[in-house]
């Protein structure tokens, strides 16, 4: 029997989780200290979210799953991240690129959804809309001071546009699940949020002096548990303890 | 004439630390006071970023979801330590960059602590517990620091030093209450860790050349064995209590002194970790390294894009 409320916050849930691990890659290696906080402090709202997202999903499913179970002992495939925020963190410009694309999704998203019809996403919603508002503050200033700083800058945020523009559009994915949440007021109509959405990446690139690549080609599967090559990797780290010593307490 | 004002301004100098009246940035110091808070207070912070590290090791392999985000801002926060220490020590007029450029010549040191491995899980509690715990032993007499700057940031740091020792304690006991597996890992990491924090306290007073100065200018306010006395005398209750074995077989309660007596310590091994040896410090150097020249391009465009929005509002 499928569990669309189940599936619906579990795809949010695996957005922040993901991007949250690759964040905390960061930890330590950051181009200046001031960097190091901000990024630790951005995964670490991200792992908070996938938290409440992931304890609220486990009881939708009612299947005895704790959240720890969702995070820790899916097999790929079972993940419904979107490709974008699987990306490997490459240079600062590609981090920040990846997270510029989805906090910019994630502000009118967190706007919207906080209106839904059920209570607990909304609340979560709220939440995370204030942090999200820090995110993406923090993401656009750095994708102007790149695009506007030097040449070698300009050219590395241009060349993470290139590489990570084709995975924006998996992030407006809807199928099924959202159309029948959404008839109940549960679930955002996401195509509702891409205006806010090119408006805010048009605003801060004109200001960045970039612009998007031209190519209009798409990628996207990670809705449906398909992923790029170096996703299993990152759940082989992530899941390590889990999987070597299992049903025990931490 | 010039003589007298030099001995009126160390007069003044030595009449505040008497009266435990703080020294701040403008006032008068001796030249050596200042050498030396800038060699202790760049040490400390150094220590706390490299000190990311062994613990930045493990937040990707974090247990569970509470773990990781435990972790994660723990080190955000030893982050914000290495952050509130270089502001410290530039009110002396030494600068952060000067400062981490010698750190990664190897002319300024860190904690030697941070030149081992952390292995398993388990060292993340063995590091919380007794390297903060460690920290703490040192740092809360520096609370009341004669340099007013570097106490002020002390207060603030011991806060949250005190906040990690906790959560490390709380790991070792969940492991301690678990598995035969889990809490082999926590006695390993226990006998790996033990002797390199009973060595974070620095040399023997006898060995110690820094020490009785720091001590008459009101830097320092207890020597190196008094401080490693009261860490051994307050974490061996702490190891006996969940079941742990302090890995020292001359480790026993000395009624007369009113403390525990311990083993020597390998002060060969301790000074060749101090001059480059450890297991870590290539790594420990090459990645703060790499991450410098990393992000010089990043620090590049900050510059010039706030040099342009300068220019922007002055035409
Ligand atoms: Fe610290
Ligand atoms: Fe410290
Ligand atoms: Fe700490």
């Amino acid at each position: 029997m499928k569990n669309n409320l189940f599936t619906y916050t579990l795809r949010i849930a695996d957005d922040s989780l993901i991007l949250g691990q690759r964040l905390s890659e960061w930890c330590g290696h950051g181009p200046i200290i001031e960097e190091d906080i901000a990024l630790t402090n951005i995964a670490l709202d991200l792992i908070g979210q996938a938290t409440s997202l992931l304890e609220y999903a486990a009881v939708a499913e009612n299947k005895g799953r704790s959240a720890d179970d969702l995070a820790f002992l899916r097999f790929e495939n079972q993940y419904f991240n979107t490709q974008l925020v699987e990306q490997k963190n490459g240079d600062f410009a590609v981090t920040i690129v990846r997270q510029w694309i989805f906090d910019t999704f994630r502000l009118p998203f967190y706007e919207a959804l906080q209106h839904s019809s059920d209570k607990q996403l909304a609340a979560i919603a709220e939440k995370s809309l204030k942090e999200t508002k820090y995110h993406w503050k923090h993401s656009s200033e750095w994708i102007i001071r790149m695009g506007d700083g030097t040449e070698e800058s300009n050219k590395r945020v241009n060349d993470a546009l290139i590489l990570l523009w084709k995975f924006s559009d998996e992030l407006f994915y809807m199928d099924d699940v959202d159309k029948e949440l959404i008839s109940q007021g549960i679930a955002v109509d996401l195509e509702t949020l891409r205006p806010a959405f090119n408006e805010r990446i048009h605003y801060v690139l004109q200001q960045a002096t970039l612009q998007l690549p031209d190519s209009k080609w798409k990628l996207s599967g990670g809705r449906q548990g398909r992923h790029t090559e170096h996703f299993g990797h990152l759940i082989a780290e992530m899941q390590y303890m889990q999987r070597a010593y299992p049903n025990m307490e931490w | 004439m010039k003589e007298q004002n030099l001995a009126d301004l160390e007069a003044a100098f030595n009449e505040k630390l008497k009266q435990d009246i703080r020294i701040e940035p403008k006032d008068w110091m001796p030249d050596a006071y200042r050498k030396t808070l800038i060699r202790q207070i760049s040490q400390h912070a150094h220590s706390e970023i490299v000190g990311m590290l062994p613990e930045g090791n493990w937040i990707t392999r974090a247990p569970n979801l509470r773990r990781k985000a435990v972790l994660l801002a723990k080190v955000q926060d030893e982050a914000g330590h290495g952050q509130y220490l270089y502001s410290a020590m530039e009110t002396l007029g030494f600068s952060r960059e000067q400062s981490i450029d010698d750190m990664h010549t190897g002319k300024a040191k860190y904690s030697s602590i941070f030149n081992y491995p952390t292995l398993t899980w388990a060292d993340m509690g063995a590091v919380g517990w007794l390297v903060d715990g460690a920290a703490i032993m040192n740092q809360v007499p520096l609370c009341r620091t004669s340099y007013g700057p570097y106490a002020r940031a002390m207060v603030r740091i011991c806060k949250e030093e005190s906040f990690h020792q906790r959560q490390g304690y709380e790991i070792m006991c969940t492991l301690m209450k678990g598995s035969e597996d889990q809490k082999a890992m926590a006695q390993d990491a226990l006998n790996r860790f033990w002797w390199p924090a009973l060595m974070m306290f620095g040399p023997s007073d006898a060995e110690s050349t820094h020490t009785q100065q720091s001590i008459d200018w009101k830097i320092k306010r207890h020597t190196n064995d008094e401080l490693r006395q009261m860490f051994v005398d307050a974490s061996v209750p702490q190891a006996q209590l969940i079941g742990l074995t302090i890995p020292d077989p001359d480790l026993k309660w000395n009624e007369e002194r009113g403390h525990y007596d311990f083993g020597e310590i390998d002060w060969e091994e301790f000074k060749q970790v101090v001059s480059g040896n450890g297991p870590c410090n290539a790594e420990r150097i090459a990645a703060r390294v790499k991450a410098k020249e990393e992000g010089m391009w990043v620090r590049e465009a900050a510059m010039a894009y706030a040099e342009k929005k300068k220019a922007k509002k002055a035409s």
